[in-house]
């Protein structure tokens, strides 16, 4: 048994490296209509807000929310993940997979508590993308200061 | 019209992130990392709200738009108030999406347990 599972390792690992094209232009394809197909919903919810009167950038703000609520829903719904399974970077680069990386670590650590468990985990990946986003705003801002 | 062009967009910004992960050994994380810095900067040089007003949710959707609205705050805090507005305007104007995050997902973990691992 163990043999067959390190033949079929090796297979796998051979498969990888011999045919990254093939698999690169289908991933690619995945990713682009289901992060497409996120984004046009997101356009949809920013439209439907905007029709209640608010401005682009109110609507884009509430769209925002909404959008990452979903993402959280669908994850906490295990529906999210499997569709990550077929669609990799088209559910990972939206916001919604922004949501989804805070809501999976906070869900799955529970068992270590709600401090050092949900409220320490959900930042591992949203941590680093706040941090390094709000240095590079913050040289943006000083910069447009003084040019 | 303007669903196709965000499709278009959207769906482009995500090719770009896999073929990173496919061609690199990054890991998610620090693609994420690298589409924020990369969308604030961008907009540093101006060069992401033409993408914006082309591709609307598309641009704005993706992670780059996250770093975008964080870049946007602090320039349009900076020509408010001067100086300090650098240190204000990139989480005031995100404000909303990491509360709604952090929130959402505190919820989440109340209500859902994590799957039987197979």
């Amino acid at each position: 048994m163990d043999k067959i599972q390190n033949m079929k390792n090796e297979y796998q690992q051979m498969v990888k490296k011999t045919s990254p094209n093939s698999n690169l232009l289908r991933d690619s394809v995945r990713a682009f209509w289901v992060g497409g197909t996120i984004c046009a919903i997101g356009q949809l919810i920013t439209n439907i807000v905007k029709s209640f009167g608010y401005s682009k950038d109110e609507a884009s703000m509430i769209a925002t929310i909404i959008l990452v609520f979903l993402g959280i829903l669908l994850t906490g719904l295990d529906i999210y993940d499997s569709i990550g399974k077929y669609a990799g970077a088209g559910t990972i680069v939206p916001i919604t997979g922004f949501a989804n990386s805070m809501v999976s670590p906070a869900i799955e650590y529970k068992k270590e508590g709600y401090v050092f468990g949900v409220g320490a985990r959900m930042f591992l990946i949203a941590g680093p993308v706040i941090v390094y986003g709000t240095i590079t705003s913050v040289i943006v801002g000083i910069i447009h200061y003084f040019i | 019209m303007e669903y196709v062009r965000a499709f278009v967009v959207g769906g482009a910004i995500c090719i770009i992130g896999q073929i990173l992960i496919d061609k690199t050994n990054l890991m998610s994380g620090r693609i994420l990392v690298m589409f924020v810095v990369l969308g604030a900067v961008l907009h540093g040089i101006g060069l992401y709200e033409p993408i914006v007003e082309f591709g609307g949710a598309g641009a704005t959707v993706p992670l780059p738009g996250f770093g975008y609205s964080l870049a946007k705050g602090a320039i349009q805090e900076v020509e408010k108030v001067g100086l300090r507005g650098a240190f204000t305007g990139g989480l005031k104007a995100t404000a909303a999406g990491i509360t709604a995050a952090i929130l959402f997902a505190f919820i989440a973990s109340l209500i859902f347990n994590p799957k039987a691992k197979d």
